[in-house]
């Protein structure tokens, strides 16, 4: 039985993921905030994505992918809309139509069978060569996470030294505005 | 209308703008251009502290206590550190502050100078927003808007960082007319279908009962008096939080007293067996709600605040009204009066004579003696001596703390000024002076522990240069007395450091510092020893020593719900009460 006097296991809620789109005016340190916020209130962080999007207005667009409990999703969107510099958050898993990409550029290192083999698959995942030495190749593929996860695993036993992943970028599907 | 002039007189000038009379601070290296522009000027009246966390207390007291922003001015590095507790405590307690640092020049931001640190960095947590400066051009924006960042939705403390060389450069200020936010606009209006359902579940409900918080405090007096309104138009019981109390009469019947922890028996057994919780402006903290699984399993709830993420954070809601408690109230009672539900008069009755059986059992009563002091008979005489007075009173953190709020009774609001949130101890001499520079011809009292004393105590010197006549009324028991209780009751007994062994003469120490000190042992002598603290124009330290075994009852023990509650007479089986987990807890 709980006993304890402290939010978090009074209802059970299994976690979800949620994908975030949090558009915040590009002024120093309002990424600190956001970061602060999941730190200081123990949310996660899977996956974090921000850059400028619109210079004019001096706007940025974080992506976030977190998860918790559906109380606790509600309570992350909560406290980053009361933030000063936030001007929306929108949850793009709620909305249902998210439209979410990542780009990874992928360091493999063969000779021989094993070469040939990562450019076959390379081609199959529709990744591109970037980088060629006679003894590797940096590939640059994009796509949903998981396609990612796949290929970085196949990567592995074929010489796989070392990869830099960008995080999801997501937007809504639709004419609308998300 | 816009002037030409440098970042320290614009600091000045939107102080004045914003209407600020009162700042509290303490000069040094990085705000000395400020400070001469003090200098030069008599509109606004600067308060020397002793410490910096004191200028954010004080600051606290003057804001709780007029409902106005409090102003506060501190130097970069160490004056910026020290503010941090007061900054956490004005953001939990919801207090609007606007507190402007000194840095160093910005070519030297970032290379360790002297006095140098990364106040944003610091103050990002414990603020509602912070700005670094760097630039005199958004200089004049910057303090306008944090005035209005401060002051409106949900209050709380905001910083603004000012380098000394944009204090010294020159630009173009403008007054704080058309401020608009680009991104901030919090709602004060609830919505209408969530006000005419909750109403309508008002109307249904047969054991409702209203809870009520801080929220209604920082609305406004309005909102006080339309909480009134409420509560008397339905006939419901009422409770309120600590930080809730004045809001609604104490002394009226309809009002059970504080709850949760510390909470009469009334109060938290209506919370418990109770089918409607109107809850206004509050948010379900911790030591509210006791054990989570438990709170008010019968009951529906309804949830006012201006806050969103404080909605379903802690406790799941039926009817969320997100908006100003003022204005919910208002479109609430005018939807009552339009559809005039028909309250179960007969269901009623029956409530208020359950309520009425818990009553009886006078869960605050404590054995008396005329041999020692008892701390509760100490608060009783005092409110007795004190009635019909124009009276303030802040408090420090503890048992003290607790008997205040339990036997205080306040019918007015921003006339009880206290660290909830944080719980911070030393809060209540700062916050006395700050509430003594506001009401320079009232009467304020820091009902105050000697542990808590000994933290800010310095600022009785800041009491006497200002002539404040505060009166410091400790409760003198040696222990740091919650902390004693809670050993007491859950560590066997094993008083580990809360002795104090080394405790000043507080009369010494009060004439040292230049004010008056009055010492009371005896119950016999108390009424006319509080008489004697009231008549003296001075700061007072008043030492009441009491029965230091005295534990502060009633108790929900850690983990446990609010049916499960510990009385004085019940102290021998504690042991049986409180499980292994509820000892985890604090």
């Amino acid at each position: 039985m709980n006993t304890t006097h402290y939010p978090s296991a009074h209802i059970f809620q299994s976690p979800e993921t949620h994908t975030l789109s949090v558009v915040v005016d590009n002024e120093p340190g309002v990424l600190a905030r956001v970061v602060g916020l999941f730190s200081g209130r123990g949310y996660n962080i899977e996956s974090l994505t921000v850059s400028e999007t619109e210079h004019e207005k001096h706007l940025s667009r974080i992506t976030i992918v977190t998860t918790g409990t559906p109380m606790v999703i509600e309570q992350i969107k909560n406290q980053l809309d009361r933030l000063v510099p936030v001007h929306r958050v929108v949850d793009l898993t709620v909305s249902g139509k998210v439209l979410a990409r990542e780009l990874a550029l992928i360091k493999v290192k063969g000779k021989g069978e094993a070469r040939v083999e990562a450019l076959r698959l390379g081609d199959a995942f529709r990744a591109r060569v970037v980088d060629a030495t006679t003894e590797s190749f940096v590939f640059e593929i994009t796509g949903k996470s998981d396609k990612i996860d796949e290929f970085v695993g196949l990567m592995g036993p074929l010489g796989l030294v070392e990869y830099s992943r960008t995080g999801v970028a997501a937007i809504s599907r639709g004419p609308e505005a998300s | 209308m816009s002037r030409q002039m440098t970042g320290a007189e614009m600091v000045i000038a939107a102080l004045q703008d914003q209407g600020v009379e009162v700042l509290f601070g303490y000069p040094g290296g990085s705000v000395l251009p400020i400070y001469d522009e003090i200098f030069k000027q008599e509109k606004i009246r600067h308060v020397l502290v002793r410490h910096e966390q004191g200028a954010v207390h004080a600051a606290e007291g003057y804001a709780r206590s007029t409902g106005k922003v409090g102003a506060v001015l501190v130097t970069s590095g160490p004056g910026a550190t020290n503010a941090v507790t007061g900054l956490t405590d004005a953001l939990l307690d919801s207090i609007p502050l606007v507190c402007i640092t000194g840095q160093v020049p910005t070519h030297l931001i970032g290379n360790d100078a002297f006095q140098e640190c990364d106040t944003v960095g610091i103050t990002r947590p414990c603020t509602k927003h912070n700005w670094l400066v760097k630039r005199i051009e958004d200089l004049p924006r910057i303090l306008h808007e944090a005035f209005h960042v401060a002051k409106s939705g949900r209050p709380g403390p905001v910083v603004i960082d000012i380098p000394k060389d944009v204090q010294f450069a020159t630009g173009t200020y403008h007054g704080p007319k058309n401020i608009q936010h680009k991104t901030y606009r919090p709602k004060v209006k609830g919505d209408m279908d969530a006000i005419r359902h909750a109403v309508q579940m008002i109307g249904k409900a047969h054991r409702p009962i209203f809870y009520t918080g801080g929220g209604v405090i920082n609305s406004g007096p309005h909102a006080s008096q339309l909480l009134r309104e409420l509560v008397k138009t339905t006939g419901f019981p009422i409770t309120s939080t600590l930080m809730g109390l004045g809001a609604y009469p104490g002394n009226d019947e309809q009002f059970l007293g504080m709850l949760g922890m510390h909470g009469t028996l009334e109060a938290n057994m209506a919370m418990h067996e109770s089918d409607l919780i109107v809850c206004v402006g509050a948010r379900f903290d911790d030591r509210i709600t006791g054990r989570l699984d438990a709170f008010a399993p019968h009951a529906k709830k309804i949830h006012i605040d201006i806050d969103p993420s404080s909605i379903n954070k802690i406790i799941k809601v039926d009817v969320p009204i997100v908006g100003d408690v003022g204005h919910v109230l208002e479109d609430m009672i005018r939807v009552w009066k339009q559809t005039q539900p028909t309250i179960d008069k007969a269901a009623l009755q029956k409530w208020w004579d359950k309520i009425a059986v818990w009553r009886g059992r006078k869960c605050l009563a404590y054995r008396a003696s005329d041999e020692i002091i008892k701390p509760q008979y100490a608060i009783q005489r005092l409110r007795e001596a004190v009635k019909g007075k124009d009276v303030y009173f802040t408090t420090e953190v503890g048992q003290h703390q607790m008997w205040a709020a339990q036997f205080l009774k306040f019918d007015e609001p921003n006339r009880w000024m206290t660290s909830g949130g944080l719980g911070t101890m030393g809060y209540g001499i700062p916050a006395a002076v700050g509430v003594q520079m506001a009401h320079p011809n009232s009467l304020v009292i820091d009902i105050a522990g000697e542990a808590s004393v000994m933290m800010t105590m310095q600022e009785i010197s800041t009491a006497v240069q200002y002539r404040l006549p505060i009166k410091i009324f400790i409760l003198n028991n040696h222990y740091m007395g919650m902390v004693r209780q809670w050993q007491e009751l859950l560590h066997g007994g094993r008083y580990s450091e809360s002795y104090s062994e080394a405790l000043p003469d507080f009369v010494k120490l009060a004439e040292a510092m230049g004010g008056v000190g009055i010492r009371c042992e005896k119950p016999s002598e108390l009424d006319a020893a509080i008489a004697e603290m009231i008549a003296v124009k001075k700061p007072v330290i008043f030492d009441c020593v009491v029965d230091p075994a005295e534990n502060c009852f009633p108790m929900i023990p850690s983990g446990k719900a609010h049916n499960e509650m510990l009385f004085g007479e019940a102290v021998e089986n504690i042991g049986d009460v409180i499980d292994e987990k509820g000892k985890m807890l604090v």
